[in-house]
């Protein structure tokens, strides 16, 4: 069974169809590139998928659950986990807590519990210090586990998204745009750390990029949108020399 | 090993602000022991601790949750009114003034904690200065309602009224306990210094161990990033509810400590009204929003200041005004920000010059 199944999705903005009859069928363990000209309505695809927007028609199965149309908490506790394009870190805490809110739901006690610091509050915030860390570590983040999120340099807080997306033990990571503003050394890091996070995590990735080294030196398959259409999908050497792909992307 | 001492620092930090309470706590008795103490002073001991509370308490909703409500003063007023209700009104039942006051205090508490969760409901679907205008409004009707109530208590129980005494239809031996814009006339004068700081302490403790948990960092996450901290599972509209929530219900308390320190309380403008929400807001802006600490001490300073000031006559309030602008300047201004630094550098460099 395919991992996330995607028919039909359509919304309007509207008279702008900003997406239309989009569908896209990603496997377990598949790293899947979703990529498009400015505009094509690629962060719409993933605000669809995230609960962001309602679709107007179609359907979304996460590993054969229907999701389509929930709220975009619960869409997050079935397994979806996201970054954003233009980062979005909770900017005054500190590197672990930002990874500890991620662990929230996977960790609870009660607000009482923590006000009272009961015993529980003591092994629950151990737990999470202890699985946040390791997180952390992966990322190669962990020196810097009590800095303030906002004064991490750009590649780390890029970094730090994925490590608390990743907290909330998702069964699929959508990336936006990963690389942006990247450096081409700082890309490279990158490629390897998506590479290592679906090989360690066993992590399907859907990512979103408009590096055309990042998407064909790691993705398997790509879908390639247009003015909210899917133009043409399959592997991703077959479409990247796709002729209706260069005319409408790569230009001519 | 790195993450014990982060976690160490914030107790250490937490430590520091309970030790500067009861180290006022202190300073006061011993001041009063040698004698300077004033009536003036003494007078103004309840209120500081009042207004430490509503500072502190609205520091949660302003500094945690980053909403900015300019209806504080309201939350108050309903906890003063509940709270000095229940003193008055079992009086016969429960002899004892203590433990009519302490259970006076959870009762404010928790009808402050209802207003805050009904009126949270709607006011928590806006943002920024539309929050801020519509809960000015909800603090203004608060007091208005007060305003106008009557309570009447007689052998066939509790009568209320929108209108005036005579409509409770009171039996001969009934009584009114809310008499309209007079208020609430003959409470025990139950509020001491030392309860005071107690209560400064238990509120103390409930805000910042509520900081630093698992809920706490919900709350900041929403504040950081809404739509980051949705996309990791964070219930918004449970966690900001609940922030505004206790935030209301501290509030509550300091109404009750504030009604029980007065022989007559009635819901004036002054006392209740917008500049009172304003004043309470003053206070956390000044001692750094989000800072706990700030706000204890900004609360201190700005409430006995007015009155340590009085011999000056005309020229009282035009200083008050200018210690304001200068304190805000020298907490919040980049450059001063630097100069506090360098200065700061200078003394711990010094220090381990001396050390070495």
């Amino acid at each position: 069974m395919a991992m996330l199944e995607v028919k039909n999705l359509s919304i309007s903005f509207g008279g702008l169809k900003a997406v239309d009859d989009f569908h896209i069928t990603i496997e377990k363990g598949q790293l899947y590139g979703l990529i498009g000209p400015n505009g094509a309505g690629k962060t719409t695809v993933f605000n669809l998928l995230t609960g962001v927007y309602k679709p107007d028609s179609g359907s979304i199965e996460l590993d054969g659950r229907n999701i389509t149309g929930k709220k975009t908490i619960d869409i997050n506790q079935a397994g979806v986990a996201r970054t954003f394009q233009n980062i979005r870190l909770f900017k005054d805490l500190s590197v672990l807590d930002n990874v500890k809110v991620g662990l929230h739901n996977h960790h609870p006690y009660s607000t009482l519990e923590g006000i009272l610091r009961m015993p529980r509050y003591f092994q629950v915030e151990k737990a999470m210090n202890e699985q946040a860390l390791e997180l952390l570590k992966v990322f190669d983040l962990d020196q810097e586990a009590d800095f303030k999120a906002s004064n991490l340099p750009y590649g780390k807080q890029r970094k730090l998204e994925i490590a608390r997306a990743l907290a909330t033990e998702p069964k699929l990571l959508l990336l936006d745009e990963p690389a942006a503003g990247m450096n081409p050394n700082e890309t490279k890091e990158l490629m390897d750390t998506i590479g290592f996070v679906q090989e360690h995590f066993d992590m399907t990735i859907l990512l979103i990029e408009h590096d055309m080294k990042l998407v064909s030196g790691i993705c398997e398959k790509l879908t390639v949108l247009n003015f909210g259409q899917v133009l043409t999908e399959g592997n991703t050497s077959d479409v990247l020399n796709n002729p209706q792909v260069i005319k409408a992307y790569l230009g001519e | 090993m790195k993450m014990k001492n982060v976690k160490n620092k914030i107790t250490i930090q937490n430590l520091i602000t309970y030790a500067i309470v009861i180290a006022f706590w202190v300073f006061i008795q011993i001041w009063s022991m040698a004698g300077h103490m004033t009536n003036l002073l003494n007078g103004l001991l309840v209120p500081i601790c009042t207004y430490v509370i509503l500072a502190i308490s609205l520091n949660l909703t302003v500094g945690i949750l980053g909403e900015l409500s300019l209806g504080h003063a309201g939350f108050m007023c309903v906890g003063a009114f509940s709270g000095a209700f229940f003193t008055k009104a079992m009086a016969d039942a429960i002899p004892s003034v203590g433990v009519r006051f302490a259970i006076a205090i959870l009762i404010g508490a928790a009808v402050a904690a209802l207003c805050g969760f009904l009126i949270g409901i709607p006011v928590l679907r806006l943002k920024g200065d539309y929050l801020a205008i519509v809960t000015l409004a909800f603090g203004e009707i608060i007091k208005n309602l007060i305003n106008v109530l009557y309570v009447g208590k007689d052998s066939q129980g509790f009568h209320f009224s929108m209108k005036d005494a005579a409509s409770l239809n009171l039996e001969g031996d009934g009584e009114v306990i809310i008499k309209g814009a007079q208020g609430i006339t003959g409470t025990p004068k139950a509020s001491t210094f030392t309860i005071g700081i107690i209560l400064v302490l238990i509120a103390l403790f409930i805000i910042l161990n509520l900081i630093h948990s698992r809920t706490g960092r919900a709350i900041m996450a929403i504040r950081d990033n809404r739509i980051a901290a949705e996309s990791v599972g964070i219930n918004i509209t449970k966690y900001k509810l609940l922030a505004f929530t206790v935030s209301a219900s501290i509030a509550g308390v300091a109404g009750v400590l504030y009604a029980h320190n007065l022989s007559s309380l009635a819901a004036t403008p002054k006392n209740f009204g917008y500049n009172m929400s304003i004043m309470i807001l003053v206070f956390v802006v000044l001692g750094g929003i989000g800072n706990i600490r700030g706000s204890i001490i900004s609360a201190v300073i700005l409430t006995a200041l007015p009155e340590l000031l009085r011999g000056l006559n005309n020229y009282r309030m035009l200083i008050y005004a200018i210690v304001l602008i200068a304190m805000m300047l020298f907490n919040s201004a980049p450059k001063a920000i630097e100069m506090r630094e360098r200065m700061l550098e200078a003394i711990k460099g010094k220090k381990r010059k001396e050390a070495a």
